[in-house]
């Protein structure tokens, strides 16, 4: 071990690769052409468009949570609700410009989950999935019983959603969605290229090997969990803007959690890029069998089902078990530094994220 | 006073209903470490079955009871044999997402069979009887009939597990499996075995449940929840913590009730929440969590 230090002593730790560049090049140019749509696209496609970004910041939110922290949810429906909610409150009864609630909604949930976390966080696995799931019951059903936002029947956000002309609030938002789809993406890449990002997979392989390298594991976790409740509060509101009805039933639903696994498992969770190929699946999925209902859904249910038995990586995780392709590298690799085209493939010295190793 | 009397008696008796609802649970949480989310779906995916019985077989739901605890125990083992022992391991996302995948099947396949129609069993005057027991204070024949079935599934269950071989095999899986695989377990059967047993309850849980009340193909999370409430409460492996856990949450919801009908439901999430903060391992655990 000693003989190979010395004799290859010029090494460096490289996170990324040429594909990645040209890859990150790409997507910032396609984000620039993107927002300039609003002056040039059909409203139906802005529309389409803006409800792929927002189901990718909700993806990529939950990714966040179980494939890099090991926090599997099924409640992150709290955090849409309250967003949702929060537009209720600003843009009904404070009547401020609805866009507003966007980020206000992101300060609510983040707010909120603090409590909530304080509970959650006794829990560890399984029980933590379902106690998730409670508490945002809890939240449903609380709201559902103020008949100041429209209790149980909950009610229609249009007259403050109707202030905007049309083009400003088709604009805002495919803007907001944009900017929620790709920060979200970009905010999971920086965080994981940064330090936290490797104490938050060392948590996730484990929590006592990490706590014992000196990573503080509460830290982490209440990090991660609080980005994550911002990031689905944020989104929820911008949904509703969307949605122009709300009730607490349709804010907490359990199919926004269904949602988020859909399209992180079959993308391939624990990848940056695996949430991006489920939305773009569930998209196409959703166009060609949408006309048939139920069907629709249970082949939803099918494909998780088989993804999850048979290629637990995903379709994303599978292709870069075999290619070796990443388009957002966020693992560490150790090259010498003379020899760059040298035969022997870079040891890699992070595990690469996989869903194989999850503990909560 | 008697109003109070009242309500803690319907509280205990809807507690038999919700132990029923989650005995299954406890069992497949406390051999194999786990949580089926689509538990609820089988206690409905149950009681349709039943309902389905009824009318073509012109019998009884009492009578089509021993029928579908055979099919939803056939059910249970063929799930368990070919997809859920794929997914045990160390990793609990993955029973987790499966088990979800499947109640996304099972409640979208029920609604395409059945529609959104809510449908339940009728047993009869049994239904609204109910024993007076002086005063203004009487109890429903049904719930207490729950109960006392419920009392009964568990003590032939406990009975099961500590004075038979496969009830030893059980509690030795259960405690340390790889242990268990060294003595000569063969891990794969027992958990399916494990989990016919518990799809046998579940079949009770819901054929009772359809009795009670009208069920649609949607319901199956709500049931679920209140399962694992319960085993939650009652703390892991223990059968008689889960019967407890049932009706501590049942008394919770019926004084919520009570105090604001608004609050029924949610009152017995707060009594869960407060459980897991002062004790995460639940009241009485048997057996400690991997």
């Amino acid at each position: 071990m000693t003989e190979a230090m010395d004799a290859a002593p010029a090494c460096r730790i490289e996170c990324g690769s040429r594909a990645s560049r040209l890859a990150g090049a790409l997507v910032l140019l396609f984000l620039m052409a993107g927002a300039s749509m609003p002056f040039w696209a059909e409203p139906a496609s802005l529309r389409a468009l803006a409800e792929f970004f927002y189901v990718l910041a909700l993806a990529q939110m939950w990714n966040l949570l179980a494939g890099y922290g090991g926090m599997v949810s099924i409640g992150q429906q709290a955090f849409v609700g309250l967003g949702g909610y929060t537009l209720v409150v600003l843009g009904l009864h404070a009547g401020v410009n609805p866009f507003l609630a966007v980020p206000a909604g992101g300060i609510v949930a983040g707010l909120l989950a603090l409590p909530a976390g304080c509970v959650l966080f006794r829990l560890r696995g399984a029980y933590f999935a379902i106690g998730t799931w409670v508490m945002a019951e809890v939240f449903r059903q609380v709201i559902a019983n103020i008949t100041a936002v429209g209790g149980g029947s909950g009610l229609s956000v249009t007259r403050a959603v109707a202030t905007i002309p049309t083009w400003w609030r088709q604009s805002l938002t495919f803007w907001c969605a944009l900017l929620l789809g790709g920060g979200a993406t970009f905010l999971v890449y920086a965080l994981l290229r940064s330090r936290y990002g490797l104490a938050l997979t060392a948590v996730r392989d484990s929590e006592p090997a990490s706590a014992s390298l000196g990573v503080s594991v509460r830290k982490v976790k209440w990090f991660v969990y609080v980005i994550s409740a911002v990031g689905c509060g944020m989104t929820g509101a911008l949904i509703f803007i969307t949605k122009l009805r709300i009730s607490p039933d349709a804010a907490f639903s359990p199919d926004w959690s269904a949602l988020m696994f859909f399209v992180v498992v079959i993308g391939g969770i624990g990848t940056i890029e695996g949430p991006i190929v489920g939305a773009l699946l569930y998209f196409a999925l959703r166009e060609m069998l949408g006309g048939f209902g139920t069907w629709y859904l249970i082949a939803l249910g099918i494909l998780t089902v088989a993804v999850m038995l048979w290629a637990p990586k995903g379709i994303w995780g599978s292709l870069v078990s075999r290619y070796d392709l990443r388009l957002f590298p966020v693992q560490r690799r150790l090259r010498p530094v003379d020899d760059e085209r040298d035969a022997t493939p870079p040891a890699v010295i992070t595990a690469a994220p996989c869903a194989g190793t999850l503990k909560a | 006073m008697e109003d109070w009397f009242n309500t803690l008696s319907q509280g205990l008796l809807l507690g038999g209903m919700y132990a029923l609802f989650a005995t299954g649970l406890s069992l497949s949480f406390g051999i194999m470490r786990l949580i089926n989310v689509a538990h609820g779906d089988l206690i409905v995916l149950a009681a349709f079955a039943a309902i389905a019985l009824v009318e073509p077989l012109a019998i009884g739901p009492i009578a089509a009871l021993p029928i579908v605890m055979l099919l939803m125990a056939g059910f249970g083992y063929l799930l368990q044999r070919l997809f859920l022992n794929r997914t045990l391991g160390d990793d609990p996302l993955r029973p987790l997402l499966v088990t979800f995948g499947f109640s996304i099947i099972i409640q979208n396949v029920l609604l395409e069979v059945f529609s959104a129609d809510m449908r339940g069993l009728d047993a009869g005057t049994i239904e609204t009887a109910s024993l007076p027991l002086g005063g203004d204070v009487a109890v429903g024949v049904y719930p207490l009939l729950v109960a006392a079935t419920a009392v009964s599934v568990i003590g032939a269950l406990q009975w099961l597990f500590y004075r038979t071989a496969l009830g030893r095999t059980f509690r030795a899986t259960s405690d340390d499996h790889r242990t268990a695989q060294l003595m000569g377990i063969d891990n794969r059967r027992v958990y399916a075995l494990a989990m016919a047993l518990a799809s046998a309850v579940v079949a009770i849980a819901g054929v009772y449940l359809a009795i009670r009340t009208s069920v649609g193909p949607s319901d199956g999370p709500q049931r679920l929840l209140c399962a694992f409430e319960a085993v939650a409460i009652g703390g892991l492996g223990s059968l008689w913590g889960t019967l407890s856990g049932g009706m501590i949450l049942g008394v919770a919801q019926a004084v919520g009730l009570k105090l604001d009908p608004g609050w029924g439901a949610v009152s017995g999430h707060l009594a869960f929440l407060l459980v897991v903060v002062l004790r995460p391992n639940g009241l009485f655990p048997k057996t400690r969590d991997r």
